[in-house]
């Protein structure tokens, strides 16, 4: 028996640094497309302030992309180190997009980050600004990948399961590839980097013109970010919605948690807007909702049913029944794969062999479980729903407000009077921890919604770590925690200081704050042709 | 589609081909790493030598993350098992490349010296640890590791992190680490001028003797002290992957089978042992560049040495033979292998050519008066 403590805290050193990594991840995504929408108007106009902008936000970025980078590491290798089973159970599909994603995306975007830095010399206007497009390109076809690994945990479309190997084995590439939950992964996700890069720059620029600094250099940096930020925080809204339909289609588990949707409601479906869901009784005690607006998101008609949690209990019950089946037919043909009875049984329950192994969480010899045991894994399947309705709550809340924002900012930006408006530049200001909040909600909802599966239906969380012991475990997680503590201070000191001083930090002589130690390059102190 | 076995052998070299690429690229930045705080005595000669890799050592890093990304897809079960099993060691590796990216980015972007030195020994820390931790974990497979699977294929390691640290592992950890610092002594004299070059090539003249001395001890060692195994029933190349069946037998010298079968094989150890002495000269004469292709050359055959000395064997367990790891049972399927296949073979290529490109764009030594003009914006 896997102790329970083991599989806890391998969980929780995965969750703190997955969503640690996650604080870097969406900022790069979004800021390299600024980048390269300012170094486009550098090489479009030659006029000098937007060089400034690419090499000033640049900086800032690459702050941002070195935490990315070494926090991302770990993930790579926690798989193996912490989750040896589920590397070998799934290895053969789940790997593949992460050893493409290191071939046609980290390299990509690792290389030419050097030459986006180091290059502006050696190379010329339009040369760099192709290094800048490709490192945007590699950075998000790095999200591209590794969101079909984690959609193929969600939805593990193209495979099958080969008892000779004991595991998952690939039968179409394809599917994986084009699995729609992947793509509305990928779209939602990048999206909401694109809005994290925008309020980045919105926020930072806004509290230059608060403060009446670097005006011409702040307006322009929050007017190409206000347009951005638009454009993206619709998509991630409407792409948020297409996930949403994908999601009732390959798990209706996590749907009906995000809902509190205990019962099968007569369709379509009304929405909960607000509610106090009570986990014991398997019913809402308060709850305001809007008729038919559910339906008509999960299943795009008025006539299709969206199953509630209790019915779905009922079916996973059943599940687990037909589960044990399997279980014993695969245990039978490991020990004489010619039992031709073994393995037509198998065939007839192999859809609910995960079902099956929920059970090992109680007992080893799954025909021995008992109702009792039966009832608990069914119970398991059930994520808590508590949690999941308000994270997703709070992350739909955060999207449109926004949204709202970059609305107004745009707006004012047309008009000519985005400067001016102070509570404007406040709310953005006040905004900036907004989209991070939102993108780790996000994260909770895929993750923790999909629980107790790593890879849903197919292989539960339980026997899906490795075999090391718990006080290495404690070891592990108070070394990641100790070296990720002192990597946030150094990050935020940096982040801070060079955000604080502003452009004058690139020492061109150009900006208020320069650093004052007459070091400025004559040459380049000529003023801005802005 | 290509033929299962025929994929799995193809695998085998496209792992070498990766690990080799991971020292000849990543290794030079790491043995520069290393020579940084010793090869430069003060700020402006630290940052040199850092400016020499400074736009390279993060593509070249994802040699390293593509190794274990191949790995996984793979031989997952290898993946599984040696990380699994190795956990200190790996998360030794892990924390150490901690203070590479966040080391060569933020080190310049503060003035303090306190603030610079301290990254310096980060830069330092995360240089020398993963290839001595490397070279350790070959002497441990070459040796076997106590493990074995369960009937539901669960790796279980029996061993102690302490037991990897045996004299016979030390020995091949100081042959991964000087073939390193060698290696990156030869580009850092590629790059640099003056003092720091005449450091580097102190290095490189050291370190390839003291590689051929720990070469040439360990290669004495594993024929007359270590315990090679050899198959003796199952492992059908053309099966599919599952390393319970098959029965393994512990043979003294029989690492050294492969070398009297196929003879031909005797190249690559003595590709190791001539690219050393060749990168030795090469270095004495100040011909850099072709002193780095000898020591590039030099890292292939001692990678390669390990590689053929254990073939087909990959993860040999000293306390289960039979759950050894090899080359025919512990691989993913065929659709997999014929996948991964193509992918590396179209994407490869790209990828060294935009290197290549990258190297010539950022081309030539970096100077005292480099660091002066671009104060603000070099590492």
């Amino acid at each position: 028996m896997i102790p329970e403590q083991l599989v806890d805290l391998s969980r929780l050193q995965f969750a703190a640094t997955a969503m640690y990594h996650f604080l870097f991840v969406p900022l790069t995504l979004g800021l390299v497309w600024l980048l390269v929408i300012m170094e486009s108007v550098y090489v479009m106009t030659g006029k000098q302030v937007y060089k400034d902008m690419t090499k000033f936000w640049g900086k800032l970025f690459g702050i941002n992309f070195a935490m990315g980078v070494t926090t991302g590491i770990t993930l790579e290798f926690q798989f193996g180190t912490n989750w040896a089973y589920y590397s070998h159970y799934v290895g053969d599909i789940f790997g593949a997009p992460l050893a493409i994603e290191g071939l046609m995306a980290f390299f990509l975007e690792s290389t030419f980050i050097g030459l986006f830095f180091f290059g502006w010399d050696r190379l010329s206007r339009v040369q760099h600004l192709m290094v800048t497009i490709l490192l945007a390109v590699g950075s998000n076809l790095s999200a591209l990948w590794i969101l079909v690994a984690n959609g193929w945990m969600q939805d593990p479309v193209g495979a099958a399961f080969n008892p000779e190997t004991m595991r998952m084995e690939l039968t179409s590439f394809w599917a994986v590839l084009f699995n729609p939950t992947a793509q509305a992964k990928f779209v939602h996700t990048v999206s909401a980097g694109y809005v994290t890069g925008a309020i980045f720059v919105l926020a930072i620029s806004s509290w230059y013109l608060l403060k009446g600094r670097d005006v011409e250099f702040a307006k322009r940096s929050f007017r190409i970010a206000a347009a951005f930020g638009l454009a993206s925080a619709a998509s991630v809204i409407v792409l948020g919605d297409e996930s949403g339909y994908t999601v009732t289609e390959s798990q209706q588990t996590k749907l009906a948690a995000i809902e509190a949707m205990w019962e099968t409601e007569p369709v379509p479906a009304g929405f909960t807007v607000v509610a106090v869901p009570n986990e014991r009784e398997m019913r809402n005690d308060y709850a305001i909702r809007i008729p038919y607006v559910l339906g008509l998101i999960g299943t795009r008609s008025i006539s299709k049913e969206i199953p509630g949690i209790k019915d779905i209990l009922a079916k996973n019950r059943e599940r687990i029944v037909s589960g044990i089946e399997a279980v014993t037919a695969l245990e039978a043909l490991r020990k004489d794969r010619n039992d031709a009875n073994a393995r037509a049984a198998l065939q007839r329950h192999q859809a609910d062999l995960g079902f099956g192994l929920l059970l090992r969480k109680y007992t080893t010899d799954v025909r021995k479980a008992t109702p009792e045991m039966i009832d608990r894994a069914a119970a398991d399947t059930i994520p808590r729903v508590t949690p999941l309705f308000w994270a997703f709550r709070v992350m739909v809340l955060l999207g449109f407000a926004m949204l709202a924002l970059f609305a107004f900012a745009t707006y004012y930006t047309l008009k000519g009077s985005c400067g001016e408006k102070r509570w404007l530049l406040r709310w953005a200001l006040w905004f900036l921890p907004a989209p991070w909040i939102a993108a780790e909600l996000g994260w909770f909802v895929a993750e923790y919604g999909r629980q107790p599966w790593t890879i849903y239906g197919v292989l539960p969380t339980h026997l899906s770590v490795s075999s090391v012991s718990i006080e290495s475990l404690y070891g592990s997680l108070a070394g990641f925690i100790g070296f990720y503590t002192l990597l946030a201070i150094a990050d935020v000191y940096l982040m801070v200081r060079f955000a604080r001083q502003g452009p004058g930090s690139l020492g061109t002589g150009r900006y208020d704050n320069e650093p004052g130690d007459g070091t400025a390059d004559p040459v380049a102190a000529a003023p801005a042709r802005a | 589609m290509v033929d299962y076995a025929v994929l799995k052998f193809i695998w085998w070299l496209l792992v070498g081909v990766l690990l080799i690429g991971f020292a000849v690229m990543d290794g030079h930045d790491m043995g520069v790493g290393t020579l940084l705080p010793f090869a430069g005595r003060n700020d402006v000669e630290r940052r040199v030598i850092i400016n020499t890799i400074g736009p390279h050592w993060d593509g070249n890093q994802v040699w390293f993350i593509t190794a274990g990304g191949a790995l996984f897809a793979a031989w997952p079960l290898v993946y599984a098992a040696a990380f699994s099993g190795f956990y200190w060691a790996m998360l030794a590796v892990l924390w150490a490349l901690f203070f590479r990216p966040v080391g060569f980015d933020f080190r310049s972007k503060l003035e303090a010296p306190a603030w610079r030195t301290g990254w310096d020994w980060g830069l330092f820390v995360g240089s020398a640890v993963p290839p001595v931790i490397f070279g350790v974990a070959f002497g441990n497979l070459l040796q076997g590791v106590p493990f074995h699977f369960d009937d539901n294929l669960v790796p279980h390691y029996t061993g102690h992190f302490w037991q990897l640290l045996n004299p016979f592992a030390l020995l091949t950890g100081v042959v991964s680490f000087s073939m390193i610092v060698f290696h990156g002594a030869n580009y850092l004299m590629h790059r640099t001028e003056g003092a720091i070059y005449a450091r580097a090539r102190k290095a490189s003249l050291g370190f390839a003797m003291l590689l051929l001395a720990s070469f040439a001890a360990a290669g004495i060692w594993v024929a007359f002290g270590v315990g090679g195994y050899a198959i003796t029933a199952g492992a059908d190349p053309a099966a599919v992957s599952n390393p319970l069946a098959k029965s393994v037998a512990v043979v003294p010298g029989a690492w050294l089978a492969n070398y009297a079968r196929w003879p031909l094989t005797l190249l690559v150890p003595a590709a190791g042992v001539a690219g050393t002495l060749a990168g030795l000269f090469f270095a004495w004469r100040n011909w850099t560049l072709a002193a780095f292709v000898a020591s590039s050359v030099a890292m292939a055959g001692v990678i390669g040495t390990a590689a053929v000395s254990m073939f087909p064997f990959v993860m040999p367990s000293s306390s289960d033979p039979r759950s050894s790891l090899t080359v025919w049972d512990s691989t993913s399927s065929h659709l997999t292998l014929a996948l991964m296949f193509w992918a590396v073979v179209i994407l490869m290529p790209i990828v060294i050519f935009y290197t290549r490109w990258a190297y010539r764009v950022m081309g030539g030594k970096v100077t005292h008066a480099y660091i002066r003009e671009n104060r603000r914006s070099a590492y």
